[in-house]
């Protein structure tokens, strides 16, 4: 049983087998995440009825609470493919760190952006010091923002990903700190934000779009890390004879 | 065992040596703190309550300058002189000998800054209990400081220009420490309660202490290939 | 003790570059392995990859039978290290720096004034290293390898930057080292004049 397993895993493992396989499993992320967002976003701006309070601006968590989701969890990906690349040198698994980050600070970016555009018609300002998620989303967005400078000025490949693989552990292990540490900050100020949501009292009408718009929003993220993986295998394999077979035969068998 | 605890002496020994032959190195972080501080009430004014507001962030943010302008030096010239090689290569384990140079370090950086942050909290009108606190949060934070700064100090060792490079990698990490640091000063000079800050301090150290020489000892040997 | 090294299918790549591949060789008790070949061909590389800095695209190296990877930090207990770089504190006298050094590995009884003395730094043990000429600081670099209680030396380049007498001086130290039961892996261009059980080893 487990050999089994781990004959696929080590067979996965091997860039030429990993494009081919990869390439069949593309569509199956990209068709049905695509097909999720579109549904979920259609409800969630026509059917889902108006916020009591916030009327409807509040419709932009269908696009920051899966982009801010999606952030944490790109973060967390990457960390632990770093990790699996460091203990066992899976040279696959550093390669899906180095996809990972890019597309992570991309969510990250967009969660910032949909939380600025929220707050303005909320709080009146484009930017919040007292909302923890906000700044903690900032925070991570640097984090994403040295680790891809870190790996940029290593010129060696396996250098590039072993030490950026260091700063990527250390960092998940610092990620709950400053999550942490910035609601303790906030939590010093009176009165909490209008950001809170989730809550027992959400509306079914609502609720359904927004799981939509967030499992739709993962597996678009999974087909994003997938395409960019092929790329960087591509790259990585380019003095190989089978890329090279790849590239002057055109069709692949 | 005695050979490594002796291994960790010689280290921080041969270190402190060699800024005692170079003081200049150990007074640049400190001068440079003193001055970030007085950059804030020239550009703020001089207005006490304002400064009093601000003082125990100014403070604590000069502190993080300094220490961060510091820590690029740390591997540094063991790098170009090749004595890392001879760390990298030797029969003690790695990151009993990081954490000596870590020691080092903050013997020769942090801890002066902690014994000079009064005179800067001073001239900020901090009353003298808070003075406590503050120089309690900073004896804590620039212990953390100087282990987390070490990793990326190792992680950046080979690379040419590294200085920018390790403020982006280690800035962000070092937040939280800022976070509790300063604003534990604050509760203090507001008369309220203020342990939380000090206990998660402690506990950051104490975790800081445990991982990062690991860390750093793996980025070393990276950074050396 | 009988000690044994042994490398067997090494392969190492630099980048995408491949150095060398399936790379082997047994070294004994009072055995010296000269690595030769142009500049650039690897020689450093191979033997930076030997001490463990570099990691192996294949291939395994074992002492005493053992794989070196079960037990990196015992087998950095069998060799002392001679770089290409002095690995000195310039701040520093020899005589601290030796010091130092002794709390790396296992060491002889000898003091380290002693061997130095033997090496001919007397007059400069209490200088500050940045006031030894390039000779007399790769003197100090070969009493770290006599201090040291270990079996096999690792040298990149030793005779660089010596004189005539430099170099005698080197291959006597050498010498003494092997005929007490020591072996070396030398990295070098020059021709190797030992009275000793030497090989070859050039990479292409």
């Amino acid at each position: 049983m487990w050999n089994t397993i781990w004959t696929f895993f080590h067979k996965l493992a091997s860039p030429p087998h990993f494009y081919r396989i990869s390439a069949i499993l593309l569509p199956w992320l990209a068709v049905p995440g695509y097909l999720l967002v579109a549904w979920g976003t259609y409800n969630g701006l026509f059917t889902a009825p108006e916020d009591y309070q916030q009327k409807d601006a509040f419709r932009i968590i269908y696009v920051h609470v899966p982009s801010a989701y999606l952030s944490m969890m790109a973060y967390m990906v990457m960390a632990i493919s770093a990790g699996i690349g460091l203990i066992w040198r899976m040279k696959l698994a550093h390669a899906v760190a180095a996809a990972a980050a890019p597309i992570g600070a991309a969510f990250t970016f967009l969660a910032l952006a949909t939380g600025s555009i929220w707050g303005r018609p909320m709080w009146g300002t484009w930017w919040e010091w007292g909302d923890p998620r906000l700044t903690s989303e900032l925070i991570l967005l640097f984090l994403y923002f040295g680790y891809m400078a870190l790996r940029s000025s290593i010129g060696d490949t396996a250098k590039a990903d072993k030490a950026s693989a260091v700063l990527a552990l250390v960092g998940a292990i610092n990620v709950p700190i400053i999550h942490y540490s910035v609601e303790w900050w906030t939590s010093l100020h009176q009165g909490q934000t209008l950001l809170a949501e989730g809550g027992p009292a959400i509306d079914t009408a609502m609720l359904w779009p927004l799981l939509a718009n967030i499992f739709g929003f993962s597996l678009i993220f999974g087909s994003m890390l997938l395409r960019r993986l092929r790329t960087e295998v591509l790259f990585r394999e380019r003095r190989k004879r089978w890329v090279k077979e790849l590239a002057l035969g055109g069709q692949q068998s | 065992m005695p050979g490594m605890i002796a291994a960790f002496v010689a280290t921080t020994q041969r270190e402190l040596l060699l800024s005692l032959r170079r003081p200049g190195d150990m007074l640049n972080p400190l001068v440079f703190f003193l001055m970030v501080s007085t950059l804030f009430p020239l550009a703020v004014g001089p207005d006490n309550e304002t400064l009093k507001e601000i003082g125990p962030g100014v403070t604590w943010v000069a502190a993080l300058l300094a220490m961060l302008l510091s820590l690029n030096s740390l591997f540094m010239s063991d790098y170009e002189d090749g004595s890392l090689e001879q760390l990298l290569l030797s029969a003690q384990p790695l990151p009993v000998l990081g954490l000596g140079k870590t020691l080092a370090h903050w013997l020769v950086t942090g801890l002066p800054l902690v014994i000079v942050a009064p005179i800067v909290a001073v001239t900020y009108r901090l009353p003298n209990e808070v003075i406590f606190v503050m120089m309690l949060t900073l004896l804590l934070g620039t212990i953390s400081l100087s282990l987390l700064g070490a990793i990326g100090a190792a992680l950046t060792v080979g690379i040419h220009r590294g200085t920018a490079l390790l403020s982006l990698l280690v800035l962000p990490l070092s937040m939280p420490l800022l976070i509790f640091g300063a604003r534990t000063v604050a509760l203090a000079a507001n008369n309220e309660v203020y342990s939380a800050g000090i206990y998660f301090l402690a506990a950051y150290a104490v975790g800081a202490l445990t991982l990062a020489p690991f860390a750093t000892a793996a980025a070393l040997r990276i950074s050396n290939e | 003790m009988n000690h044994k090294l042994v490398a067997e299918d090494l392969t190492l790549f630099r980048g995408e570059r491949c150095l060398f591949s399936g790379i082997g060789f047994a070294l004994g008790v009072g055995g010296v392995l000269a690595l030769k070949g142009a500049n650039g061909s690897g020689k450093t590389s191979l033997l930076r990859a030997l001490a463990g800095l570099i990691d192996l695209e294949e291939g395994t190296i074992s002492w005493d039978g053992r794989p070196v990877l079960d037990d990196p930090q015992q087998f950095r207990s069998q060799f002392a290290w001679y770089g290409h770089r002095t690995g000195f504190k310039h701040d520093l006298t020899p005589l601290e720096n030796l010091r130092f050094d002794a709390m790396l590995r296992p060491q002889r009884d000898s003091s380290p004034r002693d061997v130095l003395r033997s090496v001919g730094l007397e007059k400069q043990m209490e200088l500050p290293m940045r006031l030894l000429s390039a000779g007399q600081q790769r003197r100090a670099a070969l009493a770290r390898m006599l201090i040291a209680d270990v079996p096999l030396w690792l040298m990149d380049e030793p005779f660089t930057n010596l004189d005539i007498a430099g170099r005698e001086f080197v291959e006597t130290t050498l010498g003494t080292h092997l005929a007490r039961g020591g072996m070396a892996i030398i990295a070098t261009h020059m021709a190797l004049s030992l009275d000793a059980n030497l090989d070859e080893l050039v990479i292409q």
